[in-house]
């Protein structure tokens, strides 16, 4: 028995030795919830600075309960996510470290990125109005706010209130306009009895058939169903371009709090802002490169230049429980 | 009929005793501990209520989360209660055109996870879909299908998805009948529909409340589908308070609320149950002989099996396909070691999970103390549980222990150390155990509790002892029962997305976790060629399960 006992640990001794000789090579860490459109830019700084990244993919929360759970002794280096309400409550849940890097500040405009510099947005996404081009001219469209008329009754198309994307879009309205105004707008949006679609591309497919006649999106759905089929009938008015901008929202990254691999994992956020990885999402995924210095896909580049609602991102997540809770008050399922 | 019942309930089981303290009900309790730690550290979160969540979910949904919640379990039970317990009884019971493919066939829908059926249905009948396009050209553009987005809707599409655990349990138990019992009634001047009413379903009673109950605790649980469908129910509701709110707390309690509704459901199903046990004392004798269906009624017979198939499982894999056609990227993904992945978590699984199943359910029988009753009854509701709640209520005490076994480690060895178990297949294996592990004692009581307790008497009289008893008389006879809790742990595993995605090791991704890193982009026609592969590797353990079962009763039930 004691023998049996002794033998285990040495045995799991030994594992753990052999573990750290062959463990900690030049390699990153990325906790990412998002799957999509980076692997080339990925790609790319392993081949120039042959730095390795490890990538584990896992949907934010529960990539979040993870790191929480394994604390001081995480493997993560980097977090990788989708949404700015997500990247403000990771940082409130502790899960992030400050980085005060000039490069990153100076690459990416002042309200994609945290205010105290613990994560920053690498793409931008527009969620606008969609419309089908044979039933609605731009004339008949103006803002989020307008889609409350009652021209829009039985014509309007949204995702559920449960959708991170529109539950952003509500908390930065409640940040602009505070809450009693926002309420009365999402107000005037359930009088107009929208269908609930699950699925941007599932909207923008009822826009075309015909089912509703205008809808929400984040533009680069629409993007890459007209990549497929340059005939789709559906076009993208950009909101509120006479008062507070269109409403946009971020993909981006923050260093972890206990970060083997600090040095490393800030110089590959700084190669993510970069110009040359900025043109790799920007090619992959039709997102808005968050540097301004790289250039938009084509394909979006025709919808032109649109003024951002340059409130900062961050204000998806301080407002999130509130945005969540007023559209549950005003039974906006 | 009347001597029927007599002589079942002359050999009812006996019933559970009073508290003894054998190294049985000790041994099993202990396992029983470990199995429920994750659901117990759900059910602690109650000890720091969130009360202004709860207000404000009073306020504003939670009546309706619970009606929904109600509306569709009742929706599904009834629903796969009748359509598993009547296809299992056509094709037992019955020859018919096709019978001899839809008995293997039927069981089908089961390899497919309910996210993509329903998916799929969305794909096919909403209003930009093929079949409402076609309608409106053909009938104008008014022309409307009844909404699927819907109540009924998803009962339908639930029931579609889920009616194979009731069907398969049915089946097997309408197959260990014995054939003397029918022949009895029917010699009695009994028709085909009354000998079905009065001796098959009161017979098979066990396995078709085990069934709908798996059934009903599978919905309880799904979140896939209600998010697609956009049908608010209490787990809609906890993942809105959970991603939307931020609230993990609050959203565990209201997890704690579902395991109410779960332990309400297993106490139903109890009672259900019944006090009397039906026995089969001779059913090793010839199988139950199919009746011959001839003109309208044949054709009728194949028409049913055929529709149900060709919506639940057709249908969706159709649509795959041709999403899959028009994927942009065809390959992309290593298939082969994602398969071999899931295979191996699946059969890790299927066995660990029948094997603990096994030991709950046997010491039940050696010594039915109320102990061993409750503790087996409590790690069972971890099957209604949301995937990512149980696999929170995993993670965490798994960390905790991690971290001050690590702490000992960094002592020991003077510098500091990798976690070992937190992100180990264990610490995922141990996840599958505790969501699943209802699958698998559902199955083996019903199975076990047709063995009459009388040959456990005479095996022990004649000097076998206890593990002897189990695998000469016990094992055999339970044959049908143990298979089917293994095939449906094992597809189970292979679905299952949320506590794969959480808690599986570095670079172990499975198909699941394909299909879901896809699906999350909206990639649908990329996520259908994993979703394939997900239904082509369930298809293998559903044949080797027909396999096996055919050679227990010769050609599969014979010709007439």
């Amino acid at each position: 028995m004691r023998q049996t006992v002794a033998l285990t640990l040495l045995t799991l001794t030994v594992g753990l030795l052999a573990g750290a000789a062959t463990g900690h090579a030049a390699e990153l860490v990325v906790y990412s919830a998002r799957h999509y459109g980076q692997e080339a830019a990925f790609e790319a700084f392993t081949r120039k600075t042959g730095i390795q990244l490890k990538i584990f993919n896992g949907s934010t929360g529960e990539l979040f309960e993870r790191l929480k759970a394994e604390g001081e002794r995480t493997p993560a280096d980097v977090l990788l996510t989708v949404d700015a309400g997500n990247l403000w409550n990771a940082a409130r849940a502790g899960l992030l470290s400050r980085v005060d890097s000039p490069e990153l500040q100076a690459n990416i405009p002042a309200h994609l990125r945290d205010p105290e510099q613990r994560w920053v947005g690498l793409t931008v996404r527009a969620r606008s109005i969609a419309y089908n081009i044979q039933k609605v001219k731009p004339a008949e469209l103006s803002t989020y706010e307008a889609l409350g008329d009652a021209r829009w009754k039985g014509r309007l198309c949204l995702r559920t209130s449960s959708y991170i994307y529109n539950q952003s879009l509500l908390a930065t309205m409640i940040k602009r306009h505070g809450e009693p105004r926002t309420e009365a707008i999402v107000r005037g949006w359930v009088a107009n009895q929208p269908v609930l679609i699950n699925g941007d591309t599932k909207i923008l497919e009822s826009l075309a058939t015909g089912q509703c006649d205008v809808g929400l999106v984040n533009h680069y759905y629409l993007a890459r169903l007209l990549a497929k089929d340059g005939s789709f009938p559906v076009g993208i008015f950009w909101a509120n371009q006479q008062t507070t901008g269109t409403h946009v929202n971020v993909s981006g990254a923050g260093v972890t709090a206990h970060a083997k691999h600090r040095a490393e994992a800030i110089k590959f956020l700084e190669y993510l802002s970069s110009p040359e990885a900025q043109q790799m999402f920007a090619d992959l995924s039709f997102e808005y490169p968050a540097n301004p210095q790289a250039a938009v896909h084509q394909l979006v580049a025709r919808w032109g230049k649109f003024k951002q609602d340059d409130i900062n991102v961050a204000a998806a997540g301080e407002y999130q429980a509130a945005a969540t809770r007023l559209a549950d008050r005003v039974g906006y399922k | 009929m009347e001597a029927v019942r007599a002589s079942a309930r002359g050999v009812a089981v006996r019933r559970a005793g009073p508290l003894r303290l054998s190294p049985w009900t000790v041994g099993v309790t202990l396992v029983a501990a470990a199995l429920a730690v994750p659901i117990v550290a759900v059910l602690s979160s109650l000890a720091r209520p969130r009360l202004e969540v709860w207000e404000h979910l009073w306020q504003t949904q939670l009546g309706e989360l619970i009606a929904n919640t109600l509306l569709l379990l009742a929706g599904v039970g009834v629903g796969t209660f009748v359509v598993g317990t009547a296809l299992a009884w056509l094709v037992v019971g019955f020859h018919f055109p096709g019978r001899g493919m839809f008995e293997w066939a039927l069981m089908l829908p089961l390899a497919v996870p309910a996210y993509v059926i329903g998916f799929a249905f969305l794909g096919l009948f909403d209003y930009a879909g093929p079949v409402q396009s076609a309608l409106r050209r053909a009938l104008g553009e008014a022309a409307r299908l009844p909404e699927l987005r819907s109540g009924a809707g998803i009962v339908v599409v639930m029931t579609l998805v889920f009616y194979p655990y009731v069907y398969l349990l049915a089946r097997t138990a309408f197959r260990e009948q014995g054939a003397a019992t029918l022949e009895t009634a029917r010699s009695l001047g009994r028709t085909p529909l009354r000998v079905f009413w009065e001796v098959m379903l009161p017979m098979a009673r066990p396995s078709l409340v085990a069934g709908v109950s798996l059934a009903m605790m599978e919905a309880l649980a799904d979140f896939g589908t209600v998010a697609t469908f956009g049908y608010r129910t209490l787990t809609e509701g906890i993942y809105r308070v959970w991603f939307g709110m931020f609230e993990r707390e609050a959203a565990t309690q209201l997890a704690s609320l579902l395991l109410l509704f779960a332990a309400l459901l297993l106490a139903l199903e109890r009672a259900l149950r019944g006090r009397a046990r039906f026995v089969q004392s001779h059913r090793r004798g010839a199988g139950i002989l199919p009746v011959p269906l001839r003109g309208w009624r044949a054709g009728a017979a194949t028409c049913v099996c055929a529709l149900v198939l060709g919506v639940a499982f057709v249908l969706p894999v159709v649509q795959l396909l041709v999403w899959a056609r028009e994927a942009a990227v065809a390959g992309g993904l290593p298939y082969g070691r994602l398969l071999a992945n899931t295979l191996t978590l699946a059969s890790l699984a299927a066995a660990i999970t029948g094997g603990l199943a096994l030991v709950l359910v046997y010491a039940a029988r050696l010594h039915p103390s109320r102990v061993v009753h409750a503790v087996t009854r409590f790690v069972s509701m971890g099957y209604a549980l949301p995937g990512s709640v149980i696999a929170v209520g995993v993670l965490i005490p798994v960390a905790l222990f991690d971290h001050a076994l690590v702490g000992i480690f960094e002592w020991l060895l003077g510098r500091s150390v990798d976690l070992v178990v937190t992100g180990s297949a264990t610490a995922l294996l141990y996840a599958y155990v505790v969501r699943f592990l209802a699958v698998s004692t559902q199955t083996l009581e019903a199975s076990l509790g047709k063995v009459p307790p009388s040959f456990d008497d005479a095996a022990r009289s004649l000097g076998t002892g206890m593990l002897g008893t189990l695998g000469r008389i016990h094992l055999p006879l339970m044959r049908g029962g143990l298979l089917t809790a293994l095939v449906l742990v094992f597809v189970e595993t292979m679905k299952e997305m949320p506590a794969t995605l959480l808690l599986r090791p570095f670079g172990f991704d499975t198909l699941a976790v394909g299909v879901w890193e896809r699906t999350s982009e909206s990639l649908w026609g990329d996520a259908a060629i994993p979703a394939l592969t997900i239904v082509a590797a369930g298809l293998l353990p559903v044949f080797l399960a027909i396999r096996l079962s055919a050679v227990r009763t010769g050609l599969g039930g014979g010709g007439p």
